[in-house]
């Protein structure tokens, strides 16, 4: 088993495609630390403009590290799925097209042990991508802009969170996108088993991720109650939860607290149930497939 | 003598199509099997259902003696193969493409050990470039490496010298023969051509339309004395005189587009090339065929003039 999923990440990490994730988000993170340091100020008096004339909003201390990082996070963790396909649906199809899977598929391993190694290959690869995003998007923006406290816009109020008490968050949120990306990761792997090309399921995955995306983020009434709740790109934004903090009756914020953490974990567990119904039914389909390429 | 592969009734149905209907064969030990049809006359399904890329609709594969639905890994240990063309990793080395092939085959080889595979296929100086740089006919020499790597007992090759240069037909021959004869291994080879098998199966299968039309050794289905002979000569007309008044007259069959043709010993060619320059008729060409050759293309190629052989 050891001998195939070190086969199954070389050949992962040999193909250029694999790093075009890896620059793509290198890039768009620098463009956005870039822009933050020249015109910080004016972007954080451009989204609280409603409020700046009842507060007064110490701007200087606002645009500091852990803030810029969730300003990416907001930014990337929609996008990155659209990255994680890129691997995950080549890494069967992919082979298939090549003709490479007969190949491997006469060798003494079942295809059962051949797929749970693929797909880890995939898991790999995306918890690689998410640490290097959380590397540039956390580490270099402290290094940039230091650290202070974090104020986050939640629906119609503004959370301050204890500088003391915010990088435990982050590592928690990023654990909460990494399962959230390992679905997008079970999809494409999916779609990858039943396809005979890598286009395909990739620019299927990107195509479901657009619509369960826009229909997890339209406010009507007809989807709110019967759609919305199930689709896991409702779920996949649930690591915000982790930067909503509780107050007391003061109205004063209680360090180290989440408002909402069963709501956080009834989204982790439809994520996983998501996976695992993705995963188990690419086995299932895969071990009974003709090998025709 | 130890059966190796054993293959009763396999049938395998696409939706309506049938592919192999009812096909059983076995191979023994140490056997150049040589695995004839045309193109889609099922050859590949058979053996991909040999080598479990596809599963049968119904029939037993024993290999090893040993069924091979529940035994497929410890088969599987013991083949190597290469099924059509070799589609190897482009974006690795030869060197890669062995090492890691061969760990997945459940043996760890040493960097001595490839160099001295693709020393064998003559691909030691090109051990380290990218498979992608490689020529068709040196992917297939690559993908024969593979299939030997982990020295497996029984080796299944499809349509082996596609692709493949002269040269690399004659070398490809050469290793299979020296597989079987000095290191004991089983082969099954596959091809559309009977030419190409005849010079290194012993064994032989002919299947056309996924049934099964003949089997035996190569010995009795490619009898000597029964070899087609046509000769062109400087006056066809009056060498086939001259021959029904010899004793080569009941050898004489007819006149083939201008051409005799004969069936007789392959021994006695000679002497007939002899008789026939004695009598001043000159010799343009004379070729050669079996009766198998006629009986194959009769049911391979409906459409040519050749009537069906008795074998």
């Amino acid at each position: 088993m050891w001998n195939l999923l070190q086969f199954e990440l070389f050949k992962t990490f040999k193909k250029p495609r694999t790093y075009i994730a890896f620059a793509a988000i290198a890039a768009i993170v620098f463009l956005i630390q870039v822009a933050l340091l020249i015109n910080g100020k004016e972007y954080v008096q451009f989204i609280l403009s409603s409020v700046d004339e009842t507060l007064i909003i110490p701007y200087a201390k606002v645009t500091n590290g852990y803030w810029v990082c969730f300003v990416i996070l907001n930014l990337l963790l929609i996008h990155v799925p659209i990255l994680v396909a890129l691997v995950s649906g080549d890494i069967i199809a992919g082979e298939a097209n090549a003709g490479t899977l007969r190949l491997l598929l006469t060798k003494p391993v079942s295809r059962t042990k051949l797929m749970i190694v693929k797909f880890t290959a995939c898991v790999i690869y995306t918890l690689i991508l998410l640490i290097w995003m959380a590397f540039l998007a956390l580490l270099v923006s402290i290094l940039l802009f230091g650290t202070n406290d974090l104020v986050v816009a939640k629906e119609f109020e503004l959370v301050q969170i204890e500088k003391a008490d915010i990088l435990w968050r982050y590592f928690a949120a990023f654990g909460f996108a990494a399962v959230a990306l390992v679905v997008v990761a079970a999809l494409s792997f999916f779609l990858s088993s039943i396809s005979g090309n890598s286009i395909g399921p990739i620019v299927a995955t990107v195509s479901i991720i657009i619509v369960l995306t826009i229909l997890s983020e339209m406010r009507i009434p007809i989807y709110d109650n019967t759609v919305k709740p199930y689709i896991f790109t409702t779920h996949m934004l649930g690591w915000k939860g982790f930067f909503y903090i509780s107050s007391n009756t003061d109205g004063q914020t209680i360090p180290g607290s989440i408002s909402n953490l069963p709501a956080i974990l009834k989204s982790l567990f439809i994520l996983i149930a998501y996976i695992i119904i993705f995963t188990g039914s690419a086995i299932f389909i895969f071990s009974r497939k003709d090998i025709l390429s | 003598m130890k059966t190796i592969i054993e293959v009763a009734n396999l049938t395998k149905k696409f939706k309506d199509i049938t592919a192999v209907s009812g096909l059983s064969f076995t191979v023994n030990e140490g056997d150049v099997y040589g695995f004839l049809g045309q193109n889609g006359a099922g050859k590949s399904t058979t053996i991909r259902m040999l080598l479990t890329l596809i599963r049968p609709t119904s029939g037993s594969i024993s290999i090893f003696n040993k069924d091979l639905v529940t035994h497929r890994e410890e088969i599987l240990r013991q083949t190597g193969a290469i099924i059509e063309k070799p589609d190897l990793y482009n974006f690795l080395t030869a060197n890669e493409n062995v090492a890691f092939l061969s760990k997945l085959s459940g043996k760890s080889v040493s960097r001595k050990e490839v160099l001295e595979i693709l020393k064998m296929v003559g691909l030691s100086e090109r051990a380290t470039s990218k498979v992608k740089t490689f020529s068709q006919g040196m992917k297939q020499r690559l993908g024969i490496a593979v299939a030997l790597i982990h020295d497996p007992s029984l080796i299944i090759l499809d349509e082996p010298t596609n692709g493949l240069d002269p040269q690399g037909i004659a070398d490809t021959r050469e290793l299979i023969k020296n597989l079987s004869c000095q290191h004991g291994k089983t082969v099954v080879v596959s091809s559309h051509l009977l030419s190409e098998i005849e010079l290194i199966a012993n064994r032989l299968l002919i299947i056309h339309n996924g049934k099964k039309i003949v089997e035996g050794t190569t010995k009795e289905l490619l009898d000597p004395s029964k070899t087609i002979v046509e000769i062109d000569t400087t006056d066809n007309i009056a060498a086939r005189e001259i021959l029904l008044q010899s004793e080569f007259n009941t050898a004489v069959k007819k006149l083939k587009e201008e051409k005799i043709i004969l069936q007789m010993d392959r021994n006695i060619i000679p002497s007939l090339i002899n008789f026939l320059v004695k009598n001043n008729i000159g010799i343009l060409s004379a070729e050669t065929r079996h009766s198998l050759e006629d009986y194959f293309l009769s049911i391979t190629n409906p459409g040519t003039n050749v009537e069906p052989a008795t074998i």
